[in-house]
C-alpha cells in the first residue's frame, strides 16, 4: 500500500524585546549563566508577573503579518508541571485564549532547479499564541546545571494545521515564516541560538484517505537538517510498522542528532496533566482594535509579496528577485538606490553580483558574515553608479572598477571618477584615427563584418579600448567604426 | 511611661508630636513587653530588637531634624511570617522555608517605610497561611493571650495574638478566607480585610492568589484606617491591585460619616452552629445600631452556604499551583535522599510541607486533574460569581452588612486539630466575603461569661471602606471592648 505523510509543526520564536515577557530584568543572547535574572524570573516567594506589552504587540503583529485574526482579549493560563527548568514549575501560556487566531503562510517549495522558481501554496495556522520561555538545563557528568538567563523570555508558538505531506514542504514552511518573522522585526530566528525551535507531528495514512492516523510528536529539533531527517525518519519508521502489520503508538520522541534516529520520550498515558487554568495574577488584555489597525498599517510587505512586484512590476528575473527578496535589508537597499536612479535591474545586478561577491570576500577573510549594513556602500553609491553608466560618463567596463574602487573606500562613483580620470572618451578625433588603425591592422575581420557578421566588431572594438584604457564611449565606438567601414 | 505597648497609634502620634515620647521608647517598651510575655504567648518567630530600635534612632532623628512624615512615623509594626521584609527570614511558619530570607520588601511593607513606621519581627502562623489556629505552623503554636489554653485563631494567630498582649502597636496580616478577621475576634482586637485589589499582594507569599489580601490589625479602628491608607493604591508590580478613581480619605470619613444606616442582617450567618454566647452577644450589637436610628434590614445571601466548598476548591486549586515553586532545587529545603529530579521533588516536598499543606496541595491538583476540571474548578468559579452577585443584591439595599466573625469563641489547643471539616467551619462567616472580594473588619463586640472575646464582622461594599470603616467606629466609641487587656 502507498501512504502519504501529514505533518502539522509547532514553532517556538523568541520574541525580541528588550525584556522579559513578565519582568523587566534584561535578555540578550551568551550572557554569563545567570546574570540575566531577577526576582520574578527566580519565581521567588512573593513576586508576581506583570506583562510586558511590547511582546503582545510584536506578538500581534506577526499575526497580522500571517494574516490571523487578533483576539479582542486574550487570557494568561498557567501550564502545571515539575521540572528543574521551570523556576515556578509552571509555565504561564495563552492556552484557552491565545492571542492570534487562524492565518496562513504562503510558501514557495524548491524549483526544479536552483534558477527555477518553484510551486507556490498556502499552510494554514491553527493559532499563535505567547509564553515563557523556561530555563536551560546542561547535563554534566554527575550533576545538572541550570542557566535562568532565558527563563522568562517571550516565547510566540506558531502551530499549523496538519497541512503538509513532505519534509521537503516542512522546510520550505519554515525558511519561508523565518523570512517572514525576521522581516517584521520580531526575532532574528538563529536556531542554533535557540530563537527558533520546532516539534514536528507526523502521521502516515493509505493515499487517498481523508482519516487521520495516529502521530507522533518529534521535540527538539533545532536546525532545518534536523527537521527534515526527523520527519524522514518518522515517515520511514511509521511506514515500516504499519507494512508489517503493526500499529502506531500514540507517543512524543525525541530526534538524536548525532545518531540520526528518534526514540520514545513518553506514551500517551504518560503524559503530561498540565492541570490548566487561568493565571489569577494577570488580568485579560483587551486588544485595542484602532492599535491594531495602526500595527496593520506600520506592516512591512512579506517576502513573497515582494518577489511578485519585482518580478512584474520591474521585470526583475527570479534569478535576481529570489536572491533581493531573501533579506528584508537587501531588498530595502535596493528600493533606496532606485530613488537615486530608476534603473531596477542594472542596480539589482550591482547588489546580487558586485556587491553580494564582495561582501563575502570580505565575510570569508574577517569570517563573520557581513551584512549590507556594515559595508560602506549606500544605496546613493549604487544609484549613482547606475546613473553615470546611463549618462554616458562611464562605460559599464570602468563601472565595475569604479564599484570595487567605492566598495573599498566609500568614496562616491562620481569622486572615483573624477580623482582617477575615468570619465569616457568622448573625443571624436582621437579615437577615428584609432579605429582608421584598428580597421587598417584587421582586415579578416572588416570582411567578415561587411559579410554581415556584426560580433566581428568587436576584433576591431579591442585595440581601441585597450589604446584609451576602456575610455572610449562603446556606443560611439560601434558607430564610428561602422560608419568608417562602410565608407572605406 | 507605663504602658506604652497598649496605647493606640494615634495616642503614641500626638505623644510623639508633643514631644512626649519617642520612637525608640515606644519600641523598647514593645520590645521589652514582648521579652517578658511572649514565652506564654509565642507571637513571633524572630525578632530584631537591633533592626527595630536602629529605626525607631532614624524616626527620633527624622523628628529632631522637622521632618517627621507622619502619624505612622516611629511606631513598631509586627509583620505575618508571610509578607516580604529585606534581609529578614520569611519562612511562611514552614520547614519549606527554614533558611531563606527576603532579598526584597514587599510592597506594603515599602510604603510602611516610606510612612516613616518600624517594621518589628515575624509573626507566627498556620503553615502557607492554611489554617485557623496557627497550630499548623512548622515551629510553634501560638496561645490566644486571653486564655493560653485557646488557639489565638488563624492564620495570621500571631499577628492577633501580638496586639492582644501588647507586643506591637499595629501589626500586619493576610486574609485569604478570613485569617486576619477570625484571629482579630478571637483576640479582642481590630482586624480588617481590604477589598481585592486595594493593597498591592507584591511580596506576599501567595496562597491563593484571587482571594488573598494583605491587612490591618489595631486597636482601634481608626488606628486600622490609618494603616490602610497608607498602604493601599495601584502597584506597578501586581497587576490585580486597583487605582480608585478617587483617592479615599478614611481620617475624614470617620470625622464625616456619622450615619445613620441602612444595615443588612443575613438570615443564613445565624442558623446552624453558631455558639449561643457569640449570637446573642452580636444580636446585641444590632441592637444597639437600632438604637442608634439605623435601619435594620433583613437580608438574605442564599448562596453562602455554598462559599465554604467553593472556597476549598478554589483556594486549593491555586496553592497546589502556588505552592509548586518549592521543590527543592534552590532556596528551599532539600532532601538528602534525593537522587534524581523527581525524588529531589518529591522527597524535599514530602519532608518540608506539613500535613494541612500537603491535603491543600493534593485537593487542589486533584479538582484541576484532566476530566474533573469543569465539575469542580469551573463550576466552583460559577458559583462564586453567584455568592458576589448575592451581595450585590444585598448593597442595593443597604450601607454595610453586619455578622459575627466566628461561629465560636477561641476554642482549645488540640480540639479541632484532628478534624479538618470542624477546622475550615471556622471560617464560615468570613469566606465568602473573600470570594466576593469585598471589605470586611472584625471589632471587638464583648466576651464570653468565661471572658473569651467575641468579634463583630462589618462587611462593606467593593470600595466601600469609608463607610465600613465609620460604621464599625460608631460601634467602637460607644463601648469599651477595645481597651479591655488580658492579664498576662
Amino acid at each position: 500500500m502507498n501512504y502519504e505523510a501529514v505533518i502539522g509543526l509547532e514553532i517556538h520564536v523568541q520574541v525580541k524585546t528588550r525584556t522579559k515577557m513578565f519582568t523587566a530584568a534584561p535578555y540578550e543572547y551568551g550572557a554569563a549563566p545567570n546574570t540575566l535574572t531577577d526576582a520574578v524570573v527566580l519565581g521567588l516567594p512573593g513576586t508576581l508577573p506583570v506583562l510586558n506589552h511590547a511582546a503582545i504587540e510584536k506578538c500581534a503583529k506577526l499575526g497580522l503579518m500571517l494574516g490571523c485574526e487578533i483576539a479582542e482579549e486574550c487570557k494568561w493560563d498557567r501550564k502545571n508541571y515539575f521540572y528543574p527548568d521551570s523556576p515556578k514549575n509552571y509555565q504561564l501560556t495563552q492556552n484557552e485564549q491565545p492571542l492570534c487566531i487562524g492565518g496562513k503562510v504562503e510558501i514557495e517549495l524548491p524549483g526544479p532547479s536552483r534558477n527555477v522558481e518553484g510551486e507556490h501554496r498556502w499552510v494554514i495556522l491553527n493559532r499563535i499564541h505567547l509564553e515563557e520561555d523556561p530555563g536551560k538545563l546542561t547535563h554534566e557528568a554527575f550533576e545538572t546545571v541550570i542557566d535562568f538567563n532565558r527563563a522568562g523570555v517571550p516565547l510566540a508558538e506558531i502551530v499549523t494545521e496538519p497541512d503538509m505531506s513532505s519534509s521537503t514542504e516542512a522546510v520550505a514552511f519554515l525558511n519561508c515564516l523565518r523570512n517572514i518573522i525576521i522581516y517584521a522585526g520580531i526575532s532574528d530566528c538563529d536556531m542554533e541560538k535557540g530563537q527558533m525551535r520546532c516539534d514536528a507531528n507526523v502521521s502516515i495514512r493509505p493515499v487517498g484517505s481523508d482519516k487521520l492516523g495516529t502521530r507522533t510528536e518529534m521535540k527538539n529539533l533545532n536546525s532545518m537538517s534536523n527537521v527534515k531527517a526527523s520527519i524522514e525518519y518518522e515517515i520511514q519508521r511509521q511506514t515500516e510498522i504499519l507494512e508489517d502489520g503493526g500499529n502506531i503508538t500514540q507517543e512524543t520522541r525525541r530526534w538524536d542528532v548525532d545518531k540520526g534516529i528518534s526514540f520514545s520520550l513518553r506514551s500517551k498515558e504518560e503524559a503530561h496533566d498540565y492541570r490548566y487554568f487561568p493565571d489569577p495574577d494577570l488580568m485579560p488584555v483587551q486588544m485595542d482594535r484602532a492599535r491594531v489597525a495602526e500595527l496593520e498599517a506600520e506592516l512591512p510587505e512579506r517576502p513573497l509579496d515582494k518577489q511578485r512586484r519585482y518580478q512584474k512590476d520591474l521585470e526583475l528575473p527570479f534569478t535576481i528577485t529570489s536572491v533581493l527578496c531573501q533579506d528584508r535589508e537587501l531588498s530595502e537597499f535596493f528600493e533606496a538606490a532606485l530613488e537615486t536612479h530608476n534603473a531596477p535591474k542594472a542596480i539589482a545586478n550591482y547588489i546580487t553580483n558586485d556587491l553580494l561577491r564582495e561582501l563575502s570576500a570580505v565575510s570569508e577573510h574577517g569570517e563573520s558574515a557581513h551584512s549590507v549594513s556594515q559595508s560602506k556602500l549606500t544605496p546613493a553609491h549604487i544609484g549613482t553608479l547606475a546613473k553615470i553608466i546611463d549618462e554616458g560618463v562611464i562605460s559599464k567596463q570602468i563601472g565595475k572598477e569604479v564599484f570595487t574602487e567605492m566598495f573599498a573606500t566609500g568614496d562616491m562613483p562620481d569622486v572615483i571618477v573624477e580623482k582617477k580620470g575615468l570619465e569616457q572618451s568622448n573625443d571624436t578625433g582621437e579615437i577615428e584615427a584609432l579605429c582608421r588603425e584598428a580597421i587598417a591592422g584587421n582586415a579578416k575581420a572588416v570582411g567578415q563584418y561587411k559579410e554581415g557578421n556584426e560580433k566581428a566588431l568587436n576584433a576591431l572594438k579591442g585595440p581601441v579600448m585597450k589604446a584609451t584604457k576602456g575610455k572610449a564611449n562603446p556606443a560611439m565606438l560601434d558607430e564610428l567604426l561602422k560608419k568608417l567601414i562602410d565608407e572605406g | 511611661m507605663s504602658d506604652l505597648h497598649f496605647k493606640t497609634i494615634t495616642e503614641l502620634a500626638a505623644m510623639l508630636a508633643a514631644g512626649e515620647t519617642t520612637s525608640v521608647a515606644i519600641t523598647q517598651a514593645v520590645i521589652d513587653r514582648t521579652a517578658a510575655v511572649d514565652d506564654k504567648v509565642k507571637a513571633f518567630l524572630s525578632s530584631d530588637a537591633d533592626d527595630a530600635l536602629a529605626q525607631a534612632k532614624a524616626s527620633d532623628e527624622r523628628r529632631a531634624a522637622g521632618k517627621a512624615i507622619g502619624p505612622l512615623d516611629g511606631i513598631p509594626i509586627g509583620i505575618k511570617d508571610t509578607l516580604a521584609v529585606k534581609d529578614q527570614p520569611l519562612r511562611c511558619a514552614s520547614k519549606m522555608l527554614e533558611n531563606y530570607v527576603s532579598p526584597f520588601d514587599a510592597t506594603c511593607i515599602v510604603k510602611l517605610r516610606e510612612a516613616g513606621a518600624v517594621i518589628w519581627g515575624r509573626l507566627n502562623m498556620d503553615e502557607f497561611a492554611m489554617g485557623s489556629s496557627t497550630e499548623n505552623s512548622a515551629y510553634h503554636t501560638t496561645c490566644n493571650p486571653w486564655d493560653l489554653e485557646t488557639i489565638p485563631g488563624g492564620s495570621s494567630g500571631g499577628s492577633a495574638a501580638a496586639m492582644a498582649a501588647g507586643e506591637a502597636i499595629a501589626t500586619l496580616g493576610t486574609d485569604t478566607g478570613g485569617s486576619i478577621r477570625q484571629p482579630a475576634a478571637l483576640c479582642g482586637v481590630v482586624g480588617m480585610k481590604p477589598t481585592y485589589g486595594l493593597i498591592s499582594r507584591y511580596g506576599l507569599v501567595a496562597f491563593a492568589s484571587s482571594l488573598d489580601q494583605v491587612g490591618p490589625f489595631a486597636r482601634t479602628v481608626e488606628d486600622a484606617a490609618l494603616l490602610m491608607q497608607a498602604m493601599l493604591g495601584k502597584d506597578p508590580l501586581d497587576s490585580t491591585s486597583i487605582e480608585q478613581p478617587e483617592a479615599p480619605d478614611y481620617a475624614a470619613a470617620l470625622k464625616e460619616k456619622k450615619g445613620p444606616w441602612k444595615l443588612g442582617v443575613p438570615a443564613e450567618f445565624f442558623g446552624e452552629g453558631i455558639d449561643p454566647e457569640v449570637k446573642a452577644n452580636i444580636e446585641k450589637a444590632i441592637d444597639w445600631y437600632k438604637s442608634q436610628g439605623c435601619e435594620i434590614v433583613n437580608i438574605s445571601l442564599p448562596h453562602s452556604e455554598l462559599a465554604v466548598p467553593v472556597y476549598y476548591i478554589v483556594a486549593t486549586a491555586e496553592a497546589s499551583s502556588n505552592l509548586a515553586r518549592f521543590d527543592g532545587v534552590r532556596y528551599t529545603h532539600r532532601s538528602e535522599e534525593s537522587k534524581d529530579a523527581m525524588t529531589l521533588f518529591t522527597k524535599s516536598r514530602g519532608e518540608g510541607f506539613g500535613d494541612e499543606v500537603k491535603r491543600r496541595i493534593i485537593l487542589g491538583t486533584y479538582v484541576l486533574s484532566s476530566g474533573y476540571y469543569d465539575a469542580y474548578y469551573l463550576r466552583a468559579q460559577k458559583v462564586r460569581r453567584l455568592i458576589l452577585s448575592d451581595f450585590e443584591k444585598a448593597f442595593e439595599q443597604v450601607d454595610a452588612i453586619l455578622t459575627p466573625t466566628s461561629p465560636t469563641p477561641a476554642f482549645k489547643r488540640g480540639e479541632r486539630a484532628d478534624d479538618p471539616l470542624a477546622m475550615y467551619l471556622s471560617d464560615i462567616y468570613t469566606i465568602s466575603v473573600n470570594l466576593a472580594g469585598l471589605p470586611a473588619i472584625s471589632i471587638p463586640s464583648g466576651f464570653t461569661e468565661s471572658g473569651l472575646p467575641i468579634g463583630l464582622q462589618v462587611i462593606g461594599k467593593a470600595f466601600g471602606e469609608a463607610d465600613m470603616f465609620a460604621v464599625a467606629n460608631a460601634f467602637e466609641k460607644a463601648h469599651d471592648y477595645a481597651q479591655q487587656t488580658p492579664k498576662l
